[in-house]
């Protein structure tokens, strides 16, 4: 193995940890605060890449105007789905977590009912020079998610950590009986970790969609390794999700660059088993009575 | 409610079900014979939704079960096809290996709860399933497995044909139905509904929770397996497309909108959901939507199902035919 190939799966490996992370926050702070699993969540990311698709690449905004549409049309799907499914549903994990499931099959016909289905839509790169970096090169589309990811997962730490609305969203996390005890508006949290949630995956969907190709069912190929990394890194866990994203974007780049993609899922899986057999909780979770 | 109501009503709701029976059995001498093999795999999936509504009493969704289904159709097909096993002894064989697959996945995994239980068993499902497309041989990857023998001849009767094999299946459904509803009725169906309603409290009365949610598992992942070796030996062939996500979503489409707090609910919910998803052959583009459409509002504005909205009905009619001057 030449060290430029290693090099450049290390990168590439990064990018990938990066979008990992960005979709598995989301899931995964939405899972805290409402104890409802969202598996509809890829589908927020495919739109999200068909709304820079419609933006960027039809109507010739420039990227990063589209990047934040995407952004918000995300939101706005999170509120959507937290105001017209979770609410009605609350408190019942299991049919939420089913009704996001027949949720899936909506979204799929709807984009592709639009959009068209079969092929996937090519959009330009906006940036066509490549990062090199000790003999390796690494289309710079992948290396710009690297300090998105960083700000974007940052900068939402800091907020759960520093202001009150984030501090209002680990309370209901912990406790929502204690929480509106103390004057917290739960409908108004779960709509905002919804909204968030949402965005991210927008995010996400549309910094990668001039890399991945974009289908109706790119969705449903998203959602398994964003599960598997909220599972592993603890449900409800920030910064589990954030360190088993890293863990899962290794393994799957590096398998897939050496053996190939249906192995890697099959390792990431067993890897998978393996950490929930010693800890059921997940890696960074909280062991709930 | 007096007991001699109930035996009244009973009698009254045993009529439609044997009139159904008889309908059934003279059914295949008068249709076309695609139809015959239409309703032939209204039988398959009526086991597969009534072993999955036996996992679901214990409160284990999971969205494994179309793999066990599939474990069961390629193990009795290279039972069948490889080794030769006849097929009337290799279908009980894959039910059994669909078995212990999913006591397997399930084992080391029984200890996450909820949501992490659902995600990490289907994880591992998946792990079965690509092992399907990636190991080219014995599985024959993505394009599956072909030429798997047909059903022999017995006693004259060629079970290669439609209408024998319709009757094969038929009497395989009947009886699988039969077991599972005895199941129900056991001491261990019992604590597997005490386990769902409130495991904590099942636990002091000792129930042995993991034990009995395996057992569960065990029994239904048979029961899937034997639908799947029923489908494979009249289809002569597989592939796991049969057996992805999205087929999975037809069988909580399936169990949800039928309801699944009685018995009758899957079979309710094959009849009307798979009725609707055959007609709608013309529209095959826009159908997952009208489907997915269909489960969600069907959890939010009727949680029981279809079987609760005609069991709340008979209930009314029940009380107003039977027990006039009983004021409840």
């Amino acid at each position: 193995m030449s060290s430029q190939l290693l090099i450049q799966t290390i990168a590439n490996a990064i990018a990938a940890s990066g979008m990992l992370a960005l979709i598995a926050v989301g899931l995964t702070l939405a899972f805290g605060v409402m104890q409802m699993a969202n598996l509809a969540h890829g589908h927020f990311f495919m739109v999200g890449a068909y709304t820079v698709y419609a933006l960027y690449a039809l109507a010739g905004w420039p990227f990063w105007w589209a990047v934040a549409a995407a952004v918000v049309v995300g939101a706005v799907l999170g509120l959507v789905v937290e105001r017209s499914i979770f609410r009605p549903l609350q408190g019942d994990v299991v049919s939420g977590f089913i009704a996001t499931a027949g949720l899936m099959f909506v979204f799929e016909v709807l984009v592709g009912e639009i959009w068209g289905w079969g092929l996937s839509r090519p959009i330009p790169s906006p940036y066509m020079k490549a990062f090199r970096f000790m003999g390796a090169s690494v289309a710079f589309q992948r290396v710009i998610v690297i300090p998105s990811a960083m700000v974007s997962i940052g900068g939402l730490m800091f907020f759960m950590r520093r202001f009150r609305l984030g501090r209002a969203l680990r309370a209901v996390a912990q406790d929502p009986e204690a929480a509106s005890l103390q004057g917290i508006n739960i409908n108004m949290m779960t709509a905002l970790a919804l909204s968030i949630a949402g965005g991210y995956a927008g995010l996400a969907g549309g910094l990668m969609s001039t890399i991945y190709a974009v289908t109706p069912s790119l969705g449903g190929h998203i959602i398994l390794p964003a599960l598997i990394v909220v599972v592993v890194g603890g449900m409800g866990s920030i910064g589990g999700a954030t360190l088993a994203a890293i863990i899962f974007g290794f393994v799957t780049t590096f398998v897939t660059t050496f053996v190939d993609g249906v192995t890697a899922v099959m390792v990431s899986v067993t890897v998978m088993a393996l950490v929930l057999a010693i800890r059921p909780q997940g890696l960074l979770g909280r062991v709930v009575a | 409610m007096s007991s001699h109501s109930t035996e009244k009503f009973r009698t009254w709701a045993l009529a439609p079900l044997i009139l159904g029976l008889i309908g059934l059995c003279l059914f295949p001498f008068f249709a076309r014979a695609y139809l015959v093999e239409v309703v032939m795999m209204y039988f398959i999936y009526i086991i597969l939704a009534q072993s999955y509504r036996l996992i679901v009493t214990v409160h284990d969704w999971q969205l494994y079960h179309i793999v066990l289904y599939g474990v069961g159709a390629y193990t009795s097909g290279m039972l069948a096809k490889n080794f030769g096993i006849p097929v009337f002894m290799a279908i009980p064989l894959g039910g059994a290996m669909a078995s212990l697959m999913g006591m397997a996945i399930t084992t080391p995994l029984l200890r996450t709860k909820g949501w992490g239980f659902y995600i990490a068993t289907y994880g591992l499902a998946e792990l079965i399933r690509l092992s399907w497309l990636k190991f080219r041989n014995p599985f024959g990857g993505s394009t599956g497995i072909i030429d798997i023998p047909w059903p022999p001849v017995i006693a004259g009767i060629d079970f290669s044909d439609g209408i024998p094999y319709y009757f094969f299946s038929l009497g395989v459904m009947l009886f699988a139905l039969y077991l599972l509803y005895r199941i129900e009725k056991s001491h261990i169906g019992d604590s597997f509904k005490a386990i769902s309603m409130d495991p904590d409290l099942a636990a002091s009365t000792g129930i042995n929770i993991p034990r009995h949610r395996l057992l569960a598992c065990a029994i239904g992942g048979f029961f899937a397996g034997i639908a799947g070796g029923l489908l494979v030996h009249r289809l002569g062939a597989v592939d796991p497309k049969l057996f992805n996500i999205v087929t999975m979503l037809y069988l909580l489409i399936w169990v949800v909108v039928g309801g699944t707090n009685t018995f009758w609910g899957p079979i309710i919910g094959v009849s009307v959901m798979h009725t609707l998803f055959e007609l709608s052959r013309p529209l095959i583009e826009v159908r997952p939507l009208f489907f997915g459409l269909s489960m969600v509002l069907a959890l939010i504005f009727m949680p029981g199902g279809i079987e609760g909205l005609i069991s709340k009905a008979v209930v009314r009619w029940q009380r107003r035919n039977f027990m006039p001057t009983v004021d409840t």
